[in-house]
């Protein structure tokens, strides 16, 4: 099947290459742009590692063919901290409140988290639970991914996200 | 890379949509949000030739009042209808339905139209749209036409639309007076397709009697669903008679086909069912009452 010039922003900076139309935008990330952060598990839109923010909205990167982000502006967890390597809030507080244990899901809810706590700075406790449902992680058990959200929270109000 | 070769299209207007739909013919599938899309073709559910991503078509998105209805483009994003001020006033049932659509990044992707095309029966906006008789706006290379909601959904992820026909926008009547709405399902987790849900919407006169209501029913048959003859038992009653228990086994009665898998028996989905007309029936209520 032909190949097409698929042509994005990613982190900053203008990347291209070309495809066929059936890889997805994870593929892409992953394979010829060899950012691999974006994780893919189930590639089918259930488990949420595949997150990235394509137009500074939260969504499933195996549910997009690349084709379909031509010409978007793309964020990954490689374009979260700050250049000069300083973990994000999100970042850090997942750190402070043993948020992540094997780390396989971490890139989605940091990217997930950090939409949601930008849209939402100050959110009740069940809008927390039901911003992370689509997200799955296997280790935690989700009580210190709760409370790397309530603490990231606090930097999102100060405008720091 | 899982979804097998295809090739892409992504016209810009709906004009050129239409013509591919009519040269391809069924080697051809409209690829709206993808999120339904998208997973069958992972797992080779649907193998098609070629994709027509009507993404980027600008005149499906839009949201509009139109000769007293609101209308909505179908490449509406749900994300969109879910902090839309005009649906919450016009169309409350629709505002209320769309944070229970998957998660909010599906809701980044997902669409109005895509939803209401798939026709999932376990799926909220073609429920609801079955519940407000609403219109859908269907065009193909040699016209329009408008289906009412009654009549589209056809079986299982099936809709009296023709292969070469693209569904542009759904018009939502806006109920007047004393009306309440609200929308309840079960489902496992959160964001999964519901078990059963219920989708209603109550109006009442002046004297709190029933003027007229609407249940439409989630997940219980292979297409959405109305309680038709619970309705015509109820309209002309007065509210603070109709027992929502009462109205829950009522809206069950007669249902065919109710599925049967690992989540569930049909005996359970109607149970569930039952559950969620009542506890929808209740706010419903309360809310067509007391404003």
């Amino acid at each position: 099947m032909a190949e097409v010039k698929v042509r994005l922003r990613v982190n900053g900076q203008q990347r291209e290459a070309s495809v066929e139309p059936r890889v997805t935008l994870a593929d892409f990330l992953r394979e010829p742009l060899r950012l691999t952060g974006t994780h893919l598990g189930c590639e089918h839109g259930v488990c949420g590692a595949c997150t990235v923010l394509v137009d500074g909205a939260a969504v499933r990167s195996c549910l997009l063919f690349a084709v379909q982000a031509d010409g978007a502006d793309v964020t990954t967890i490689e374009g979260i901290a700050s250049p000069d390597g300083d973990l994000s809030p999100v970042q850090e507080a997942f750190r402070d409140c043993h948020g992540l244990q094997c780390g396989f899901c971490t890139p989605g809810f940091i990217v997930s988290v950090t939409a949601f706590l930008r849209e939402h700075p100050d959110p009740t406790e069940a809008e927390i639970r039901e911003a992370l449902s689509g997200n799955l992680c296997r280790c935690t058990g989700y009580q210190g991914i709760l409370h790397a959200v309530r603490q990231a929270a606090d930097a999102a109000r100060r405008g720091e996200l | 890379m899982k979804p097998a070769p295809f090739e892409y299209h992504a016209p810009r207007e709906t004009a050129e949509a239409l013509k591919l739909l009519a040269e391809l013919g069924d080697g051809a599938k409209l690829l709206a949000g993808g999120q339904s899309l998208v997973p069958m073709l992972a797992l080779r559910l649907g193998v098609f030739e070629h994709l027509i991503d009507i993404g980027r078509i600008a005149e499906l998105r839009g949201i509009e009042r139109r000769n007293g209805e609101l209308w909505i483009g179908a490449g509406t994003r749900q994300a969109t209808i879910e902090k839309s001020r005009d649906v919450a006033s016009a169309v409350p049932l629709l505002a209320r339905a769309t944070p229970l659509i998957g998660h909010f990044q599906i809701r980044n992707r997902g669409t109005l139209g895509g939803s209401i095309a798939h026709a999932d029966p376990a799926a909220e906006y073609p429920g609801v749209a079955l519940a407000l008789d609403a219109r859908m706006e269907v065009v193909s290379h040699e016209g329009r036409r408008t289906i009412e909601a009654r009549d589209f959904f056809e079986g299982l992820w099936s809709t009296r639309m023709e292969p070469v026909e693209l569904l542009a926008g759904v018009s939502f009547p806006i109920w007047g007076g004393r009306s309440g709405f609200a929308i309840e399902e079960f489902a496992r987790r959160h964001g999964d397709f519901a078990i059963a849900g219920a989708a209603i919407g109550i109006e009442l006169d002046g004297g709190d009697r029933i003027r007229r209501c609407a249940i439409g029913l989630i997940g219980l048959g292979s297409t959405p669903a109305r309680a038709r003859a619970a309705e015509a038992q109820l309209a002309g009653r007065p509210v603070a008679e109709a027992r929502p228990d009462e109205v829950g086994r009522l809206a069950m009665e007669g249902l065919e086909s109710v599925p049967s898998d690992l989540h569930g028996s049909p005996e359970f989905r109607k149970r569930v069912g039952a559950a969620m007309v009542a506890r929808a029936w209740a706010s419903a209520a309360r809310e067509a009452r007391d404003g």
